[in-house]
């Protein structure tokens, strides 16, 4: 380590969303918009089941993830019941809306017009099968992940 | 305690370098602030959004939310990012002369 080194603040950020839950998307938009407000310069990446997340048919069905989740302090097998995920995801919608933080699809919209940029995978888009027009008018292109590192040139990259 | 000297007076300063008391604040005080912050001339515009966030702080005793700003005050995202650049939370705050607003959205 270079002695005296000075800590330069963030200037650009490159969030990955790489999850279609709930919970595995709401920390990546939060982190965007929160850069957004304090003019840090940021992007979005949406990739594998993250990319549901910016599907039309799919941004108002996302779920919380019940099953698998050590965080719900809830047996996996109670988890697997039918209903669980609905009432898990309706919980925690409430408890999102009490801090005034919007739904998915409206924080996409914030987030387009505070000036950050949105992107899918290309291998994901192929991979389920979609096209560009499947996808929110928010987004502002589909690209490769060679396009993506170009994008995010001087930018601290975050994978969610 | 860090402190501002602006139009002739010496206004106490928090850790974040906004006007420690929200009552030392005037309409002249936050001209000059925004001048500093590179904002220049404060427009309707920014009045509007000062105003709600100071009505806001008084009700309530803390400045609103961006999301409650472009929700209640007529300004919305697009413009508000417009009217203050580089970080709308810190700079419509400090020149409303209240602190930063303790919020994630």
């Amino acid at each position: 380590m270079p002695e005296n080194k000075t800590r330069q603040p963030v200037e650009r950020v490159s969030i990955v969303v790489s999850r279609g839950s709930l919970e595995g998307v709401y920390p990546g938009l939060i982190m965007a918009n929160g850069a957004r407000m304090e003019g840090i310069e940021a992007s979005l990446f949406f990739t594998f089941f993250g990319l549901d997340a910016i599907a039309k048919k799919r941004v108002d069905r996302l779920k919380v993830a019940t099953v698998g989740n050590p965080g719900m302090h809830m047996p996996t097998l109670l988890g697997a019941l039918p209903g669980m995920s609905a009432f898990a995801t309706f919980m925690m919608k409430k408890e999102i809306g009490k801090l005034d933080i919007p739904p998915i699809r409206e924080f996409l919209e914030i987030i387009h017009d505070a000036g950050g940029e949105i992107y899918g995978c290309k291998a994901s888009v192929d991979m389920f099968h979609l096209k560009k027009e499947d996808f929110l008018p928010q987004v502002d292109d589909i690209i490769t992940v060679g396009e993506f590192y170009e994008k995010s040139a001087g930018a601290q990259i975050i994978f969610t | 305690m860090a402190t501002l000297e602006i139009l002739g007076k010496t206004l106490e300063l928090d850790k974040d370098g906004h006007l420690a008391n929200p009552n030392d604040w005037n309409e002249a005080t936050a001209r000059e602030i925004a001048t500093r912050e590179g904002i220049g001339e404060l427009t309707d515009q920014h009045w509007v959004v000062i105003h709600f966030m100071r009505n806001v702080n008084q009700l309530e005793g803390a400045p609103p939310s961006i999301r409650r700003i472009t929700k209640e005050s007529g300004a919305d995202t697009k413009s508000l990012y417009q009217l203050f650049p580089n970080g709308p939370a810190r700079k419509a705050a400090k020149i409303a002369g209240l602190p930063k607003p303790n919020s994630c959205v």
